[in-house]
């Protein structure tokens, strides 16, 4: 078994074990989850240091036949679009795994189903056929349920439960529509991306058929990221999630859509993704600014978090938007740092809504005070949010602000304006409002995590968030070659023609990007901003 | 040996009515769990030792291609499952399980009849046959009100379509002189596009969406799927509905092979008012059996939305999605056979908490709505992935086939609510006082025939390759 099947199959191996273990032996549940998300995790590392920067090409390829009539394989492979998100998914698979102990209840099913939607997360990345790519994030969908309706909190648990499950069905089925669509309008009988995507580049679609496909395809995937107006399931949702749930969906299976979006829609459907991006770009402002400006609102942590985590999507939409060298880099950093940052802070949120049975910010205060490590986490991840450098999502979203500042200027400095100032006013409301000031006397026993075990789902996800916040280069060497392909379709190589080379793209401009990139983004990536190294002491 | 497969199924159903005769009261259960495994024998023996000719019988009447085969070992599998969740599910004392046996035996060979009926007089023969023997079936429980309430909607209903049927049958042998499948499509293009002779098919299909419980036939499905014994629900959901599609594809590919526009026109509106007014009424619905009524009314819809596309692949899609729909529905109404011992209820609230009192019945249910919905990785996605494809590649022909994908769509998003709804109650809805506490019990006969349709929705699901091949060559034969 290869790497890549190997990563992917250990959670569903695990499940299938849980499936067949007798009730009565209920330690082994957790040890069974807890073990094959390690193996995949360990997988994914293996992954990431084996793979080769510098390169479009497609690494770790696997394929074995499966529909031959229909023209399904089961293909995967790895490269620099998704590499990133599959270790990142690997490693909040562990921690979700890992920050599951309040569940005392039905351990079978609940660890079943997680390692189920782990599987479905892992596969969905892992997949270049568009087949087993829908098929793999449905598979997250049943246990997503399952675990918000059985053990969920909240009064409106069954309202929020369905009204997730439904929203996600009709954008994964509007996305299955324009996925077949594509299968049958591009005639290539096949439904591997590399083999449409090479027919596709050799024989482009008509104007109207990609005018056709790609709203649905925008639109799909746009419903299961939380774009605006589409995102009203998702703050309510995490709010009812159990942690591991919330840390999962938010953070890795949201990434489903950008990453079909990336992946999919812009390159196979160029001329199409030309004449929208005007629009995604005005509907990225609704998910930076409206939803920056809810969260500001929020007198809950969950909800707080929910909110932001669909603001922040908002960035890698501009950065989509961009259509640039850049801006798409950008993107992808920003999906990979949000995925660790969402799990992190709902993680964080999920143990604190544990331990102290609310997370209103009327009944709380001081916490820092009786809970120092999980305190100093809970303030990073929110000063990480709102972009403070030396988190992962500062490197992607400078990059995404300076790829997107030729093409969208106003939608730019708004979006700057949102991100840095809203994004800073609701994280630093909350840390004043849960961590400073005076601690009410119901919490004066409170006591922290105790034993390194318990804190190593929250410091690993830190300290990833600190690694490539300080080292962006690891993930844009890696990624860059792929997304410079991405360009390529999107403008032709005509345009794009440009003294880059798989090299050293970093430093050499690409006609279409913005003026000020090539001059920022060097020093962005080789010298990390100052703070980093008070944040690393905050840490230890 | 062309018709072995019958003989065999109808000599099991006669032998056990004379042995019926013989066997002490107390000894009779044996007689149907014997039923079973014959059954369970010529099902195996049909991948054995049956080959498909394609041959004949009945001057030309009957014919086994595979095509017939498909459907025959369809519903062989459908009567197996059937049959065992009859064994366990709880019995009219006054009437012997043995006689249910062998008229679910009798139903079971008209089917088989019907898959490889050529000649619109054996079809008519075979449906008449499964038909009358449904309406002994669903009046089973005769001490019940509503056993035989159902019992008599059916028995007028389906007189009313048999009365359609026969009466088209009649037009087209008037316009044409022959009821023979072949020599009917070679007749001369004035003849096959008259209007006695279209009035005549008009006719056939009202009778045959009758039994696919395709809008307008629907009135029917409700009300007798809710009173009739949960088997025999089970049964004519499955077979009885696959009769009408194995039919309805086979004269349709022989005497309308591109399916002229108007033919389209009509089917399309069927499929479309189907899928809409079933996946709408299901929503209220408090009774699983309803419930399910309303959601074979919905999947009659998608069935159809297959035959519309009148592609190899479209009918293949067709084949492939009955499979899937075989699993769900055997695992559903199997599991409300098993409940329904201990609680003799059959509402979805009487459900809840049924994952404390069974796990393997729960989670049994639940896959089989999760199939039903159309979500990965079960047979029912891959079932509907094939017919949206189908759909969807026959769209650039036919505008349409467009408005119908859409309805399609909305339609698995909102039968989405209504199906995780069950799944809900059966997970999270605390049980009434009442009953919290005392566990199913579940013997091995039907723990093997539930984890039959478990192993069949996934397989279907994640490995369907094989049953992609076998519906495909099946439609080959009729192209």
């Amino acid at each position: 078994m290869d790497t890549l099947s190997f990563i992917v199959l250990c959670p569903a191996a695990g499940a299938a074990a849980i499936a067949l273990t007798p009730r009565r032996f209920q330690f082994l549940f957790r040890l069974i989850a807890l073990g094959t998300t390690l193996f995949s995790l360990l997988g994914a590392l293996a992954l990431f240091a084996g793979f080769e920067p510098g390169t479009a090409r497609i690494q770790f390829e696997e394929y074995m036949p499966w529909v031959d009539s229909v023209g399904i394989g089961f293909h995967l492979g790895a490269d620099g679009l998704n590499l990133g998100l599959i270790v990142m998914a690997a490693l909040v698979g562990f921690a979700a795994a890992a920050a599951s102990r309040e569940i005392t209840d039905r351990q079978k099913e609940y660890y079943l189903l997680l390692l189920v939607m782990i599987c479905g997360v892992l596969g969905t990345f892992a997949s270049l056929d568009l087949f087993f790519f829908y098929f793999f994030h449905e598979l997250a969908l049943v246990p997503t349920f399952l675990m918000m309706g059985i053990w969920g909190r909240g009064e409106r648990r069954a309202y929020a439960t369905f009204k997730i499950t439904i929203y996600l069905s009709l954008g994964a089925l509007l996305v299955l529509l324009g996925l077949i669509g594509l299968y049958v309008v591009s005639d290539a009988k096949t439904f591997d991306v590399v083999e449409l995507g090479r027919h596709l580049a050799a024989h482009p679609l008509s104007e109207s058929a990609q005018a056709t496909l790609f709203p649905l395809l925008l639109f799909g995937f746009g419903i299961l990221v939380s774009l605006w107006p589409f995102h009203t399931w998702a703050p309510i949702a995490y709010d009812t999630a159990p942690t591991a749930t919330a840390m999962l969906h938010a953070g890795v299976l949201k990434k489903f859509g950008l990453y079909g979006l990336l992946r999919v829609a812009v390159p196979m459907l160029p001329a199409a993704a030309r004449d929208w991006i005007g629009v995604l770009a005005v509907l990225c402002l609704g998910n930076l600014l409206y939803c920056g400006l809810v969260a500001m609102r929020q007198r809950n942590l969950t909800l707080l978090l929910g909110n932001s985590s669909v603001a922040h999507m908002g960035f890698v939409f501009l950065g989509i938007a961009s259509l640039t060298l850049v801006g798409i880099t950008g993107a992808v950093v920003v999906m990979v740092a949000h995925g660790l940052l969402a799990a992190l802070s709902f993680g964080l949120a999920g143990f604190l809504r544990e331990r102290l049975g609310t997370v209103e910010f009327d009944n709380l205060g001081g916490l820092l005070q009786r809970m120092p490590f999980v305190g100093t986490a809970l303030a990073l991840a929110l000063l990480a949010g709102c972009g403070l450098p030396g988190f992962a999502n500062f490197p992607g979203e400078m990059l995404v602000l300076f790829g997107a500042w030729k093409a969208h200027p106003v939608v730019v400095s708004l979006a700057a304006w949102a991100g840095l100032v809203v994004g800073a006013v609701y994280a630093l409301r909350a840390v004043r409002r849960l961590l400073h000031g005076p601690l009410p006397a119901r919490w004066a026993g409170l006591t922290d995590l105790a034993g390194a075990w318990p804190k190593t789902p929250f410091a690993l996800l830190l300290a990833a968030l600190i690694l490539l916040g300080c080292f962006p280069r690891l993930l844009t060497e890696r990624i860059q070659a792929t997304t410079l392909d991405i360009i390529h379709a999107v403008h032709g190589p005509s345009l794009a023609e440009s003294p880059a080379t798989p090299n050293n793209p970093q430093t050499q401009p690409l006609q279409s990007s913005s003026s000020v990139a090539p001059a920022m983004t060097p020093m962005l990536l080789q010298k990390p901003p100052p703070t980093d190294a008070r944040a690393q002491q905050e840490d230890s | 040996m062309t018709m072995g497969l019958e003989a065999a199924v109808l000599i099991t159903a006669l032998a056990l009515l004379l042995l019926d005769l013989w066997t002490p009261p107390a000894e009779k259960r044996v007689l149907s769990y014997a039923a079973v495994i014959a059954v369970g024998v010529i099902f195996l023996a049909s991948f054995a030792f049956v080959t498909p000719g394609p041959r004949t019988a009945f001057g030309g009447m009957y014919v086994l291609d595979e095509y017939a085969l498909y459907f025959k070992r369809f519903f062989l599998l459908a009567a197996l499952l059937v049959l065992l969740f009859a064994v366990e599910s709880p019995a009219d004392r006054e009437r012997s399980e043995t006689e249910y046996s062998a008229l679910t035996l009798f139903a079971l060979t008209g089917m088989m009849f019907a898959a490889s009926a050529n000649d619109f007089s054996l079809l008519f023969l075979a449906l008449e046959l499964v038909t009358i023997t449904f309406y002994v079936l669903t009046s089973y429980h005769r001490r019940q009100p509503v056993s035989l309430e159902a019992g008599a909607k059916y028995l007028i209903l389906g007189a009313l379509s048999s009365a359609f049927l026969v009466y088209g049958i009649a037009l087209v042998y008037g316009a044409s002189g022959t009821l023979s499948l072949p020599r009917l499509a070679a007749a001369p293009a004035d003849v096959l596009r008259g209007p006695l002779f279209e009035t005549g098919l008009l006719l056939v299909f009202a009778g045959l969406a009758f039994k696919l419980a395709a809008v307008p036939f629907q009135v029917w499905a409700p009300d007798v799927y809710q009173g009739a014994p949960t088997p025999t629900t089970a049964f004519l959901a499955i077979g009885s509905k696959a009769a009408g599609i194995a039919l309805l594809v086979r004269w349709l590919m022989a005497l309308l092979p591109g399916l002229d526009p108007h033919w389209q026109l009509l089917l399309m509106i069927v499929a479309g008012a189907s899928m809409v007014y079933g996946v709408l009424c299901a929503i209220p619905q408090r009774n699983l059996k309803r419930l399910l009524a309303y959601s074979s009314i919905a999947n009659a819809g998608y069935l159809l939305l297959g035959i519309c596309t009148t592609t190899r692949e479209g009918l293949a899609a067709v084949l492939f999605y009955l499979a899937g729909y075989l699993f769900a529905l055997a695992a559903a109404f199997g599991v409300l056979c098993l409940v329904a011992r201990t609680t003799e209820e059959e509402e979805i609230s009487a459900l809840a908490g049924l994952h404390r009192q069974s796990p393997l019945l729960a989670a049994t249910l639940a896959t089989a709505m999760v199939s039903l919905a159309g979500i990965p990785p079960l047979a029912g996605f891959f079932g509907k992935f094939l017919l949206l494809k189908a759909a969807v590649s026959r769209g650039e022909v036919s505008h349409g086939m467009y408005a119908l994908v859409g309805i399609a769509i909305l339609g698995v998003v909102i039968s989405i609510y209504y199906y995780f709804g069950v799944i809900r109650t059966l997970y999270w809805t605390e049980p009434s006082a009442r009953r919290q506490g005392c566990r199913i019990g579940i013997n091995w006969p039907a723990r093997v025939a539930l984890w039959t349709c478990l192993a069949g929705l996934l397989w279907l699901g994640i490995f369907p390759n094989a049953v992609v091949n076998l519906a495909d060559q099946a439609i080959g034969t009729l192209m």
